[in-house]
């Protein structure tokens, strides 16, 4: 038995410890906002936080993640800077299929909170990591700027 | 309109959730079309009506109203990033006149006979029902007025619509549309000749731009209408990948590495020991023609995912190759050589007007050049997967689609039900991209969910699956000669291109391109040049070959719009200049007339070849993005049009080459006609994405083939665009919104200039010209 600490809530589970923890959360937790996009750290779509620290769950293993505290995509809207970036996606129509977005918002939200004013060589330092097919990047970019205009409004 | 429809109504829709129907057997579909091409021109059924399925206008089938004032619309095409599932909605919402808070979508299932064709490519989901959409909720708004006048006992001419209620102005009464969607539901539906639509002018949604890219801080910024936009954002939004069962197994595939090929033996000894693996399935190879069958391979089937992906490593697996003939020996270097030996001899003529070896052999100049486009991917973000689950001689399935009813109809033939029996739900796409237009996947859950004693079966690709396993954009070389006389004027133009053709997924060794192919701007080339001579030699196919956005465009596009640049080189006159005088003055030229008869389904008399709307989108472009100015050292810019998708698009790129031979793309201007726009927000944010992925065509992305398996794994080997990638600003000039003009596609005309600019502006920042895409590693010293 592995636990997990996901969101806040405890899970414990049967799975082995080598199992990336993106499959412990999308098939065994069933928390299915945390997309797989390509499984060995390329592509940036199953980006979850471990301990605020944007990782990529596919090549993070369930046993290295126990003890942590995990946050996904789904615990974003509870989060002050996770709704600032939702909102700046929404505002600027960011996302096409969507698919790849939950992990650009957590890449998105990671970044601004280690850096609250990004410049654009900083944004694209933090999300070159993140693929999109579609082609958002633009607006990816001019959204994480947004966020962050609304975050110094705000305090 | 509708109220009960037990058939789709699913339990607990909440807003925007939907789960969804499907349809299709795709050789069908191809092969409709090309009878379309071949029939006579009055037997010709043009735009959806040209369709399998054609198009659907009826209320009930489309829009329903419930007592409590909730309208929910459903939505038949599937959405994949166009925006396809808010526009179509803010066209019915529009003309019914609902107020959108209390519109809701629901998908529809696979169902092509209750909805017209679905089939969800070709740039042609607003083309073909804006009309269909706009008459059936013209006629649900019309029933609720005489609903409402029969309430009143007044005459329904007294009663209008207006948001959400229907008033009698004389009186002064209103009644919401939810108190009357009982009566209404019960009235005959109009007339066809009797509707009524509204007048543009009245229109609350359609053409309202929230202007998202407004710069930040200079006010106001509205919410652009995203119907899925929240789920998105929120990580709750369903797409295929995201289906889930409590019973429900996972699968993984190991596919022939080489098309054709078949298991010879298979030991699955080790892979049955990982904890996790439930049973280890062969399946059969299919014959070639390759269509949309599954590839066959051996199947893990596990708990979840992971272990599924464990076992299938474990496997020992012996393949047949003999099985798979030539394929076998595919080499796309050796065979890029073969096509350029083929390029240098006369092929099958497509047009020809003129005497181009005179011309070439008179002329005071002449120039040559032979372009290269590779394979590519697709690889949509989401990889292909779906879930089928088989249960008491029916099956449920559900899958990210482009094209429904191949699905369903294909996943019918695997388990031999009637489709009837078959149920296909349509969830989100994580991206299409011609793609998920082809069900195999689909297919191949619906095999295994023989194997799962009727527990749900999930078939999850890897991105090595789709790497390898896509349906490649077909390796083009096309070789252009060019003659000009003493003032540099274009006088003689030979154009040969050669690549496999689609046609071969169907029919046994095809070897010219369809007429379907080189109708994506090959014989449609609209240059006014005394003599032209276009060609087509053979080309055998060794790998399934598929759309691709845009599909032959591309290559086309490429090749004509960069030798246009060569010869105003060669010519010593400005490109945009050249452009202008190779188009010549404005014409509007009917397709049959350059001998093509398929002209994207659309009827020629409608939809023609217009020179001055390329003119425009041309003169727009290069004033946005002031044309002609001085550049600093190492940046140029470069220009491209093409006509697409009965669309036109023109773009200057901005772009800079550093030392060490890296590209850096600064601007991007897109001049942009499609005619009238619906939802201009999502117009530009599908111009904004094509030409990011264009920026990766010209830069990064291939795929390479060596003894007929794919060389590239994973996006550490096929590249395709971030965010560094990507243009540092883009701006979109729409133009031409005119009512009264036939609609464009929206999806796919933005891409195929895009390589070209790229190259061109690569030429003006360096003097190097770049011919074979992608450019790598060729501008490093
Ligand atoms: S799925 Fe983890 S980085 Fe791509
Ligand atoms: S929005 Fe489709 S992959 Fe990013």
């Amino acid at each position: 038995m592995t636990t997990l600490t996901i969101n806040g809530t405890t899970h414990e589970l049967d799975v082995p410890d080598d199992m990336p923890l993106l499959w412990a959360i999308r098939d065994i937790v069933q928390l299915t906002g945390t997309k797989f996009g390509c499984g060995m750290a390329l592509c940036g779509a199953c980006t979850v936080h471990l301990d605020g620290e944007p990782i990529r769950s596919c090549t993070t293993t369930v046993g290295n993640a126990a003890g942590g505290k995990i946050t996904t995509i789904e615990a974003m809207k509870e989060d002050p800077v996770g709704q600032q970036v939702q909102n700046a996606w929404l505002d600027l129509g960011v996302a096409q299929c969507g698919y790849c977005q939950a992990g650009q918002i957590m890449s998105a939200t990671a970044l601004l909170k280690q850096n609250a004013t990004p410049s654009d060589a900083e944004i694209e330092d933090a999300m070159t990591g993140n693929i999109c097919r579609c082609g958002t990047y633009n607006r990816i970019r001019h959204a994480i700027h947004y966020a962050a205009d609304a975050m110094q409004e705000d305090s | 309109m509708t109220v009960s429809n037990d058939s789709l109504m699913i339990a607990n829709v909440s807003r925007r959730r939907f789960l969804g129907g499907m349809a299709g057997a795709s050789a069908l579909v191809l092969a409709a079309r090309w009878d379309m091409a071949l029939a006579s021109d009055e037997e010709k059924q043009y735009g959806a009506a040209g369709m399998p399925g054609g198009w659907v206008d009826d209320p009930n089938v489309f829009i329903q109203i419930d007592p409590d004032g909730s309208v929910t619309i459903i939505n038949h095409r599937s959405e994949m990033g166009q925006g396809i599932r808010t526009s179509l909605v803010m066209v019915a919402a529009d003309e019914l006149g609902a107020d959108w808070d209390r519109v809701a979508v629901q998908q529809a299932r696979a169902d092509q006979d209750r909805y017209g064709n679905q089939n969800t490519d070709g740039s042609r989901s607003m083309r073909h029902w804006y009309d269909p959409m706009r008459r059936a909720a013209a006629s649900a708004r019309m029933m609720l007025e005489q609903a409402a006048a029969n309430e009143w006992g007044v005459p329904a001419s007294e009663c209008e619509a207006g948001v959400h209620e229907v008033a009698h102005k004389a009186s002064g009464r209103t009644l919401g549309f939810g108190e009357l969607a009982e009566a209404a539901r019960e009235l005959a539906v109009p007339e066809r000749s009797a509707i009524e639509l509204k007048p543009i002018e009245a229109h609350r949604y359609i053409g309202q731009e929230a202007d998202p890219v407004r710069q930040r801080g200079s006010g106001n910024i509205e919410r652009p209408m995203a119907i899925d936009g929240e789920e998105i954002v929120e990580g709750s939004a369903t797409f295929g990948a995201d289906i889930q069962f409590d019973d429900m197994v996972h699968a993984v595939i190991a596919r022939p590495p080489v098309l054709g090929a078949k298991v010879a033996s298979v030991d699955d000894s080790e892979a049955l020991k990982v904890t996790g693996v439930e049973k280890v399935v062969t399946l059969d190879t299919n014959s070639e023609p390759a269509g949309f069958k599954p590839m066959g391979g051996v199947a893990v089937i596990a708990s979840n995912t992971w272990s599924a992906m464990q076992g299938r490593d474990a496997l020992k697996i012996e393949w047949d190759m003999e099985a798979a003939g030539d394929n076998a020996r595919y080499n796309t270097d050796d065979y890029r050589q073969a096509l350029e030996k083929a390029a240098q001899s006369p092929g099958k003529v497509i047009r020809s007007s003129g005497d181009i070896q005179k011309t070439l052999d008179g002329a005071d100049q002449t120039i040559e050049a032979t372009y290269y486009m590779p394979h590519m991917a697709q690889a949509p973000m989401e990889p292909p997967v779906a879930v089928v689950r088989l249960r008491d001689g029916k099956a449920q399935a559900w899958a990210p689609i482009q094209n429904p009813r191949a699905g369903r109809e294909g996943l019918a033939g695997v388990l031999g039900l009637d489709k009837e029996d078959v149920t296909l739900n349509v969830t989100l796409l994580g991206g299409g991209f011609g793609r998920k237009s082809k069900p195999d996947y689909v297919l191949e859950a619906g095999l295994l969910a023989k194997e799962t004693g009727g527990r749900p079966v999930k078939v999850q690709w890897s991105r090595e699956d789709d790497v390898h396993h896509a349906y490649f954009h077909a390796l083009s070389v096309d070789r252009l000669e060019g003659a000009l006389d003493a003032d540099g004027k274009a006088k003689g133009w030979r154009h040969r291109t050669l690549s496999p053709t689609i046609t071969s997924l169907f029919q046994e060794d095809p070897e010219h391109k369809g007429g379907f192919e080189l109708g994506m701007g090959f014989n449609t080339m609209p240059f006014d040049v005394p003599a032209i001579q276009l060609e087509n030699p053979e080309a055998e196919s060794h790998a399934r070959i598929g759309w691709f956005r845009s599909v032959y465009n591309l290559p086309h596009a490429f090749a004509i719009q960069s030798f246009a640049a060569e010869m105003a080189e060669a010519a010593g006159k400005d490109h945009r200049d050249y452009l202008l005088e190779l188009l010549g003055p404005a014409r509007r030229i009917d397709p049959r007339d350059f001998g093509d008869s398929w002209n994207y389904g659309e009827d020629p008399s409608v939809y023609v070849i217009d020179t001055g709307r390329m003119r425009n989108v041309i003169e727009t472009v290069t004033a946005k993005a002031d044309w002609g100015r001085d550049m600093p050292k190492g940046r140029g810019l470069g220009l491209a049009f093409h006509h697409s998708f009965q669309s036109y698009t023109a773009i200057v790129i901005d772009a800079e080459v550093g030392d060490d031979g890296s590209v850096t793309i600064h601007n991007a201007d897109i001049a942009f006609d499609c005619g009238f726009q619906v939802n201009p927000e999502r117009i530009r944010s599908q111009l904004e994405g094509a030409c990011v992925m264009g920026i990766g065509i010209a830069l990064h992305s291939e795929i390479t083939f060596r003894e007929g398996r794919v060389q590239e794994n994973n996006f550490h080997q096929y590249n395709v665009p971030r965010m560094e990638h990507a243009p540092k600003q883009v701006r979109t000039h729409l133009v031409n919104n005119d009512p009264e003009l036939p609609m464009g596609g929206v999806g796919e005309p933005g891409l195929p200039p895009v390589a070209p600019a790229v190259c061109n502006a690569i030429y003006a920042a360096t003097g190097k010209r770049i011919r074979q895409l992608p450019v790598n590693d060729q501008l490093a010293v």
